[in-house]
Formats: C-alpha cells, sequence, structure tokens
C-alpha cells in the first residue's frame, strides 16, 4: 500500500487530535481554507474552530499564544505556512519555549510541535528557500525532526505531538505529493517513532551517505548510481537532527571508512560540518578519506532556474563526492 | 469584622467602557494585610540591593519598590487558579504569588534552594502551582506568552483569566498588537497590566511613544487608567477586569505607577529625571504610606504597631537573607537536568565534551 506524505501527516494530526482533547491546531489559514498546503484538510469540519484556529498573518503573536497555551497543560500544533516565516517567531520558540523547562527547573514544560515545510521549494527566490536545520539544531531544549518518508511522516509527528517538549517539524513541501510504500503497523493509529533514531535507509559497505529530508531520497538515487559502478553506499536518513544519532552515524563510518553528508542547508555551521565534527571526535582512526560535504550553495536562494540547480544539491554532486571518498574520481 | 467603604484617590479613566466605581470595599484586615505585605515586598528590594552591592547576586536585578500596590491589589481580586505572567521586575509578584523570602533570596544568590534551584536567577521566579508562569527576560514576550495561558483557559473552560504584565517600555512592541488583535478576535479571558512607571529602562515614556495613553492603546479594545499606587483601586480595578473578560475578551488596564530604583543595578535612575521628581512621588504617592495613613484614620492601627510591623518585617527579610546564605550552591549535575522533560538518554556535553558530558534523563 501507498500513501502520500500530506495523508501520512494529516492521518497523523487527525489521530493524535481524536485521542488527545488537549491537542489542537493553529496558523494561517489551518482551517477554512483547508491549509495552504492541504495539511489539515478536513480538520476543521471535524474538530471545529477550537481546535483548528485560523490564525492573522502574525507569527510572532500567534507563536507567543501557541506557547503560553503548552505552559497551560495544552499540546498546540503550531503550522507555520513555510519556516521561512518561523524567523518573525524565532523568539518565541528558542527564548520562550526551549529555554522554560530549564529556567523553572522543571515547573514549566512547552509541549508544542512548530510544523511547516522547510527549506528550498522550486523558483520562490531567496525570502522563501531555506532550510532551517542547523539554525533550531543548535539550540538545547528544542527537539528537530525531519520526515522523509510517509512513514517517517507518520511515526515523526505523532512522537513529536505526544512528547512533552518543544519539537520543531521540518516538513519538505516538494515531498507533499510523493507517494511512499506503508506498512500496516505504520498505519496503526498507536505507530510511532523513536526520537533521536537515525534509520539506514540502505545498507552498504564502501561509503556512509548521512541525509535527512527530500535529500534521503538524492542519496538514495545516487546509492543506485553508485552500485552499477561498483560502489556499495549505505544511505543514513537521520530523521532526528536534535537529537542526532552519533552513534547510529559513527557505527556506519567505522564498517564503510568513508563519509559523505548531504544538506539543503548553507554550508558553514551546518548539519554536514556537525556531524563532520562527530566523526572526527569518536571515530578519527577508522577514516580512509576525508570527509565529504554535499550542501546548499553558500548564496541566498537565486530565481532563475539554471541558477537554482546550482545552488541545491543535485544526485550527481553526491555520486561525485562518495566516488572522491572512494578514490575512485577521475 | 466591619466592612469599610474608601474612595479612590482619583477617578478611573474608562475607554471604550463606563469605568467602576470608585468606592472600593474593604476590611480592616485587607489594609492590615496590604501593609504588611508592601512592607514585606519593600523591604526585600532594599536587601536585594544590598546584597547586589555586596556582590552576592550576579548579573541583572530589577527592583520592584515604589510599585507594590500593583501586586497586592491585584492578588486581592483574585484568586490562585487565575494566572499572572510579568516581565523581569519579578520579585514581588513572585512573593504575592504566595512565594517565600527564602525562596526568593536563594534564587537571586544562585543557591539550591532557589525558586527555579538557581537556574534562572533574577529574571527567572516561577511557581506555576500558583499560577506563577514567570519571570520572562524578552521586552513584550511575556504578552503573547500571557495571551497563550489566556487560550488554555477559555479551552478548558475553567473560568479562570491571565494577567499579563507589561511596562510602558513593552507596551510599543509590536507582538503586544498582534496578540491583543487575536486575543480580541477569539474572546480570550486576558488582562493586559500596563505596569506605567513612567521610563523605560532609562527613556522617558513620551520619548518612546507618541501616545503615551496606554489605557487607550489597544484601540477597539477597552482600558481602564488605574491610580496604580492606591492598592485599593487596582484591586477594583482587576475585579472589574476578571468580571469583564470572562464576558467580553480582553481589556488594558494602565496602572499609574512610580519605580524608585532605576531600571536595574546599572542604573542610578537619576540621569533622566530628576531627585525632585522621584522625592515628590515618595511624600505625596507612596502605595505604603497611602495604606499606613488609611489605617491610621480609620484608628485601625497605631503608629507604634505600624512601626513594629516595620521592624518585623527587617527581621524577617534577615532572617530569610541568612537562610538562603546557608543554601548551597546546585549541584554541579544540574549542569544537565531540566533540559528536557524526556531526554531519551542522549548524550550532552560540556565545554570540553572528553571532560565532561552527560546523559540526559
Amino acid at each position: 500500500k501507498e500513501m502520500t506524505v500530506r495523508d501520512a501527516l494529516n492521518s497523523a494530526l487527525d489521530e493524535e487530535m481524536s485521542a488527545d482533547p488537549t491537542v489542537f491546531v493553529m496558523g494561517e489559514e489551518v482551517g477554512e481554507y483547508q491549509g495552504a498546503y492541504k495539511i489539515t484538510k478536513g480538520l476543521l469540519d471535524k474538530y471545529g474552530p477550537e481546535r483548528v484556529v485560523d490564525t492573522p498573518i502574525t507569527e510572532a503573536g500567534f507563536t507567543g499564544i501557541g506557547v503560553g497555551a503548552a505552559y497551560h497543560g495544552l499540546r498546540p500544533v503550531v503550522e507555520f505556512m513555510t519556516f521561512n516565516f518561523s524567523m518573525q517567531a524565532i523568539d518565541h520558540i528558542i527564548n520562550s519555549a526551549a529555554k522554560s523547562n530549564y529556567m523553572s527547573a522543571g515547573q514549566i514544560s512547552v509541549p508544542i510541535v512548530f510544523r511547516g515545510p522547510n527549506g528550498a521549494a522550486a523558483g520562490v527566490g531567496a525570502q522563501h528557500s531555506q532550510c532551517y536545520a542547523a539554525w533550531f539544531g543548535s539550540c538545547p531544549g528544542l527537539k528537530v525532526l525531519a520526515p522523509y518518508s510517509s512513514e517517517d511522516a507518520r511515526g515523526l509527528l505523532k512522537a513529536a505531538i505526544r512528547d512533552p517538549d518543544p519539537v520543531v517539524f521540518l516538513e519538505n513541501e516538494l515531498l507533499y505529493g510523493e507517494s511512499f510504500p506503508i506498512s500496516a503497523e505504520a498505519l496503526d493509529s498507536s505507530f510511532s517513532l523513536p526520537i533521536g533514531k537515525a534509520k539506514i535507509e540502505r545498507e552498504g559497505k564502501d561509503v556512509t551517505i548521512v541525509a535527512y529530508s527530500k535529500m534521503v531520497g538524492y542519496a538514495l538515487q545516487a546509492a543506485e548510481r553508485l552500485s552499477k559502478e561498483g560502489i556499495s553506499a549505505e544511505v543514513i536518513n537521520l530523521r532526528s537532527i536534535r537529537p542526532l544519532d552519533r552513534r547510529a552515524i559513527n557505527a556506519s563510518v567505522r564498517k564503510t571508512n568513508r563519509l559523505v553528508t548531504v544538506e539543503e542547508g548553507f554550508p558553514q555551521h551546518g548539519v554536514g560540518a556537525e556531524i563532520c565534527a562527530s566523526v572526527v571526535e569518536e571515530s578519527f582512526e577508522y577514516l580512509d578519506a576525508p570527509v565529504e560535504r554535499i550542501s546548499g550553495a553558500d548564496v541566498p536562494m537565486p530565481y532563475a532556474a539554471d541558477l537554482e540547480r546550482l545552488a541545491v544539491p543535485q544526485v550527481e554532486d553526491i555520486v561525485r563526492a562518495a566516488k572522491r571518498a572512494c578514490f575512485r574520481a577521475k | 469584622e466591619s466592612a469599610l467603604s474608601i474612595e479612590t484617590s482619583i477617578p478611573f479613566i474608562g475607554h471604550r467602557i463606563d469605568p467602576p466605581s470608585r468606592t472600593v470595599e474593604t476590611t480592616p484586615n485587607e489594609l492590615m494585610d496590604f501593609f504588611k505585605t508592601m512592607v514585606l515586598m519593600r523591604r526585600m528590594e532594599i536587601a536585594a540591593d544590598s546584597l547586589y552591592k555586596a556582590k552576592l547576586i550576579r548579573g541583572f536585578c530589577h527592583l520592584y519598590d515604589g510599585q507594590e500596590a500593583v501586586a497586592i491589589g491585584m492578588e486581592a481580586a483574585i484568586t490562585k487558579k487565575d494566572a499572572i505572567i510579568t516581565a523581569y521586575r519579578d520579585h514581588c509578584i513572585f512573593l504575592g504569588r504566595g512565594g517565600t523570602l527564602v525562596e526568593a533570596f536563594a534564587e537571586l544568590m544562585g543557591r539550591r534552594d532557589g525558586c527555579s534551584k538557581g537556574k534562572g536567577g533574577s529574571m527567572h521566579f516561577y511557581k506555576k502551582d500558583s499560577g506563577f508562569f514567570g519571570g520572562h527576560g524578552i521586552v513584550g514576550a511575556q504578552v503573547p506568552l500571557g495571551c497563550g495561558i489566556a487560550f488554555g483557559q477559555k479551552y478548558s473552560k475553567d473560568g479562570s483569566v491571565t494577567f499579563t504584565l507589561y511596562g510602558d517600555g513593552a507596551a510599543n512592541q509590536g507582538q503586544l498588537f498582534e496578540a491583543l488583535n487575536m486575543s480580541a478576535l477569539l474572546d480570550l479571558p486576558v488582562i493586559l497590566v500596563c505596569e506605567n512607571n513612567h521610563y523605560g529602562m532609562g527613556t522617558a515614556e513620551w520619548r518612546a511613544a507618541k501616545s503615551p495613553a496606554y489605557y487607550k492603546r489597544g484601540d477597539y479594545v477597552p482600558g481602564l487608567k488605574v491610580d496604580g499606587m492606591d492598592a485599593l483601586a487596582v484591586k477594583q480595578a482587576c475585579k472589574f477586569a476578571k468580571e469583564y473578560v470572562l464576558k467580553n475578551g480582553p481589556i488594558i488596564l494602565e496602572m499609574d505607577t512610580y519605580r524608585y530604583h532605576g531600571h536595574s543595578m546599572s542604573d542610578p535612575g537619576s540621569t533622566y529625571r530628576t531627585r525632585d521628581e522621584i522625592s515628590g512621588v515618595r511624600q505625596e504617592r507612596d502605595p505604603i504610606e497611602r495604606i499606613r495613613k488609611l489605617l491610621l484614620a480609620h484608628e485601625l492601627s497605631t503608629e507604634k504597631d505600624l512601626k513594629d510591623i516595620e521592624k518585623s518585617a527587617r527581621k524577617e527579610v534577615d532572617e530569610a537573607i541568612a537562610k538562603a546564605k546557608e543554601s548551597p550552591m546546585p549541584d554541579p549535575s544540574e549542569l544537565f537536568t531540566n533540559v528536557y522533560v524526556k531526554g531519551y538518554g542522549v548524550e550532552s556535553f560540556g565545554a570540553d565534551r572528553k571532560e565532561l558530558r552527560a546523559v540526559l534523563p
């Protein structure tokens, strides 16, 4: 059986709202409009305007209200139409949500989910195309998840909503319409995935490719091409940016002795940089080649199609880097 | 005991609303309690000033002396099921919610017995079990948070309300208007309490606000201007506001008040206002003196008894400080607690991760 990521997210929200009356969703056009990307489709009809709250276009205000509602014990799911707009509200995510449990020595927990599409869509220019995984991933007190497949989307969103801490849930617009095979187990309403655990999407022995979100698909395509050239690539789907599954990454690198990181975000201080540091710290003596980093270009996202293509990782970039790591580059 | 009716010093001024009566019902016990609590609050803040100067309190420390009537008048009108959230001038709000002096001083000195176990500091006092949600360090951010708490109260239909406090400095923050707009759309039971002490840090209100009539700044949201130096006026306004918001959604209460100290400990509080202005307020509008005069005028107490109360407040504060000083610093292992409610056994790192790391519970 197959399911789109959109339906996976929608069904996860529906099931968690049905299971727990303290769960509610709020954001721009989540109700009457049925969601800018239709992730909240049908929820208003089913749960009513008290639990599916349309907000004005005022991120700082509604994010603060969401965090306050979580202080009071509700479980808000705050939708950003895209994570680019979360910058208007980043103070509430970092200062009001992530730090309160610590500052209050455990008195004020913040069970909230911030979700929405993150990273580059297509042709929307610099202010609507940025990956915030590294930004939120650097902040203690937050958990940061990035699903790839429909199983990820269902299992991780359910885990995020049930979690007692603030979770930043980074979706990808271009994956919403993609269909993935889904198991009966993952369709069960009790299903959830563990936070902080990566998934080995494809086993291999020659090189480890670590990716998250849409780049997992690219990494799998790259692995397929590499296999035709006799290179066996292991593909790790991070699923969780924070906590980062350092154990899974290092175990894989200790097996393959080579590492390629792939992300859509900017290179400097990125997720790949953190993974590289972890491997250098924990598994330096296992490395047979320099770590390769594939990332978005170090520029604001351009609009023109040819320039945009140059600004985001392509499958051939991953293939090339893996071959370099295996000393198979021409 | 006999109930008393006392006229507020000056009338309330309403914006899009008929103000409540100037005649406030009270009792001798309530007035005595106001006096005692405000004296204790005042003494706590003066002592904090000394502890800061003795370097026992670190970093920031924002004192509330002068504004006490707002904290106690508000408490007299509401219950602990109602919520309060404020900015960083939070010591006396904490005390008003039932926090203890020892918890306050221990937190100020970063000790284990502090209300946040020494992890919050002066700006981050909390007492969630009595509806006090902090203690926030980012100017204005507590306003949407307070509206969110009110969202939770309306959602759970428990009939309680939230008082979200901010100063005249924060009154110009954009997010305040965003949150107020949504609160009005959703009819949230939230009272925005503008504690107008007339200076946002070191900037006079008229230099920061084109319209310093903060009770009118909600435009479509009604407001009330209140003498924030008169505890009975504050009580009357808060009682009125609680009833109002449960039926109609948000209201703004502008409390005309004054802080005797500077904005924080690095501000002597004298470069942007005159000494005469401060001493004038002390002589004519001081919230403690107002209650003292009432108690004496109605022959509910004597000069001597009130002096004794002040003496015993001093003693109580000194004892609390001594006790707080005995409290040890937090255990180093506390560095890694409360980062998450659920840490999933993930590793977290100190400065030198080879030397210091912990498994998060």
